[in-house]
């Protein structure tokens, strides 16, 4: 049907057909590389294995400990007037334009051997977290906890303040309400936020292989493993990416109704 | 429990007094935007104010909202959209700390006395607007306040659910031992199921009274439109007339009736049998309403724009002293 407004100008479709180009070709040519006849062989291997593992357990982990202390976070974004507020949110999304390597970086500053908190840590509890598992979970939890804190204060926020008020007159306190109102509505956009989050942590390189290092088995996650077996075995790497790549599109799927229903 | 002492005020919205007795159920009316709502919302807490609500010895303005036992139905219900009707009601006992079981008996039974019993399991979407309201009614007295505070608990409903509602409502409100606050800007709600009236004009109290002083004195003419009476301020004394008692002409009158004016029709309304004409008079004269019956009306040829008079007998009118000074 001809668009009463006319025709959609060229120089609006070309680069548009441009952006959708690029985001198509990697993924194809990815596709299309994987050696098919190998891949059985690479995805049996020890290394994958341990890594595939190892990202699933911490991005897991860094996701159940980004919804204990986003969630409540998130709330206080959402339903608390204080100065400062708006700051704090700004403070939430400095991960978020922050180069993960840059994370790393600051993480090991403040939690690492002789940081500022990892020093007396260690002297307190013998425990250090750099190029431990645990640290691992620190670094994803450090670049997911923005993805988390910023969907579930969006929830927050559509479920509507009067409830809460509604609660309060029954006798409610705000914890009960919070608990057996607010969470409970806002529930949809808490999963997605948890499900960002644990997407973001799949895919976290930097701040990790920083952070934590490479370990087979203790702190090598997928994009690690990835990263060294482009130097080693590239076809390896394309079979690995292509797990990645199923990954992040389950994800994808099940957001589905979330994002690409918008009209 | 003793009477309710409320002196609050919100900032910009309204400045209200309310003197009620235990038992007592008050009608705030007014028009849109008098600060009806705020008034009831500031002494449930959801909206701040300064000054102070007394009841039974204590001062609620000084507590947090939960610990006031203030129940509040609001305009648009506010069930919550999670939990069915049971869980809705039994809500308020378990908030404060009784047993599931014996939450969701309480529940159950007030449900029962709402004429709800048979919508336990049905989440407030599944719920009609007059369904809603009752759960929330339900809701609300199911947390056992001590003071029951109802926000246009009408409004929104169809005409017939409304009269069948508040037939019941004002069962349920009889029965209720605490005081009542229902906020409406329908009159008949004030004159039906209230035993006291509080007027609310421009943020403050205008009137207060019984209905039936309310419904044959009205402070101001808007009052008086709302309770269907006919206002008329003179220099020295108002008139207040039955909209019955006003008879149109297509023509001016013949003799002399000293109560006459001519004017031009505003508006025409059913009103029961009858309908309801709103006549605006010439000069700046009052707007008077009449009701005419239909064969009337079409002998008439009542229409808005069509220019008439209206009489009213000496005899049907009440005449006092003007004391808004």
């Amino acid at each position: 049907m001809k668009d009463p407004l006319g025709r959609p100008p060229a120089r609006l479709l070309v680069p548009a057909a441009l952006a959708t180009l690029l985001l198509l070709v990697p993924l194809v040519a990815l596709v299309v590389s994987t050696p098919w006849s190998l891949l059985g062989e690479q995805l049996a291997s020890r290394d994958l294995r341990l890594a595939l593992w190892l990202s699933v357990l911490t991005a897991t982990v860094a996701m159940l400990v980004c919804l204990v202390i986003g969630l409540p976070l998130a709330w206080v974004l959402a339903r608390l007037e204080f100065p400062g507020r708006g700051l704090l949110r700004a403070l939430v999304t400095v991960p978020l334009v922050l180069p993960p390597v840059a994370a790393g970086v600051a993480l090991m500053a403040a939690f690492g051997r002789n940081g500022l908190v990892g020093a007396p840590l260690r002297e307190l509890t013998g425990l250090t977290l750099p190029y431990s598992t645990a640290g691992v979970v620190l670094a994803h939890t450090f670049v997911s906890l923005p993805f988390v804190v910023l969907a579930i204060e969006g929830a927050l926020r559509s479920a509507r303040k009067e409830y809460d008020a509604a609660a309060a007159t029954l006798g409610a306190t705000r914890w009960w309400a919070f608990r057996t109102v607010t969470v409970p509505l806002a529930m949809p956009g808490i999963l997605a936020g948890m499900m960002l989050g644990w997407a973001r942590s799949i895919g976290e390189f930097g701040a990790t292989i920083t952070f934590a290092g490479n370990y087979p088995g203790t702190t090598q996650t997928m994009p690690s493993l990835i990263y060294v077996s482009m130097n080693s075995n590239p076809e390896a790497a394309r079979s690995l990416a292509l797990v990645l790549l199923v990954f992040s599109v389950a994800v994808l799927v099940l957001l589905r109704d979330r994002w690409l229903a918008t009209p | 429990m003793s009477g309710l002492e409320v002196d609050l005020q919100v900032p910009g919205r309204v400045h209200a007094q309310v003197h009620a007795e235990a038992g007592d159920v008050v009608a705030v009316i007014g028009p849109n935007g008098a600060g009806k709502s705020s008034l009831v919302k500031a002494i449930a807490g959801t909206v701040p104010a300064t000054g102070s609500v007394l009841l039974g010895g204590r001062d609620l303005a000084t507590l947090p909202i939960r610990e006031r036992r203030v129940g509040l139905v609001f305009q648009d219900q506010l069930l919550f959209p999670h939990l069915d009707a049971l869980r809705n009601v039994a809500y308020g006992p378990r908030a404060r700390g009784v047993a599931r079981a014996t939450a969701y008996e309480v529940a159950r039974s007030w449900l029962e006395r709402v004429g709800a019993g048979d919508l336990a399991d049905r989440r407030p979407g599944e719920l009609s607007g007059g369904q809603a309201q009752r759960v929330a009614i339900a809701r609300a007295l199911a947390s056992d306040p001590d003071l029951l505070l109802l926000d246009e608990p009408m409004s929104g409903l169809d005409v017939g659910v409304a009269i069948g509602l508040r037939l019941e409502l004002s069962c349920h409100l009889a029965e209720y031992a605490g005081i009542t606050l229902l906020v409406t800007h329908d009159a008949i709600d004030a004159l039906t199921v209230a035993n006291r009236v509080l007027v609310i004009e421009d943020g403050q109290v205008v009137q207060s009274g019984t209905p039936a002083e309310v419904a044959q004195h009205p402070a101001t003419d808007h009052v008086a439109r709302l309770v269907g009476l006919n206002v008329v301020r003179g220099p020295d004394r108002t008139l207040t007339f039955a909209p019955s008692a006003v008879a149109l002409w297509a023509h001016e009158p013949v003799g002399s009736p000293r109560l006459r004016w001519s004017g031009e029709v505003a508006q025409v309304t059913g009103h029961g049998a009858a309908l309801r004409v709103v006549v605006r008079t010439d000069g700046g004269g009052p707007e008077l309403i009449a009701d005419v019956t239909p064969a009337a009306a079409t002998e008439l040829g009542l229409a808005p724009g069509r220019v008439v008079w209206a009489t009213v007998k000496e005899t049907s009118v009440q005449s006092f002293t003007d004391r808004s000074g």
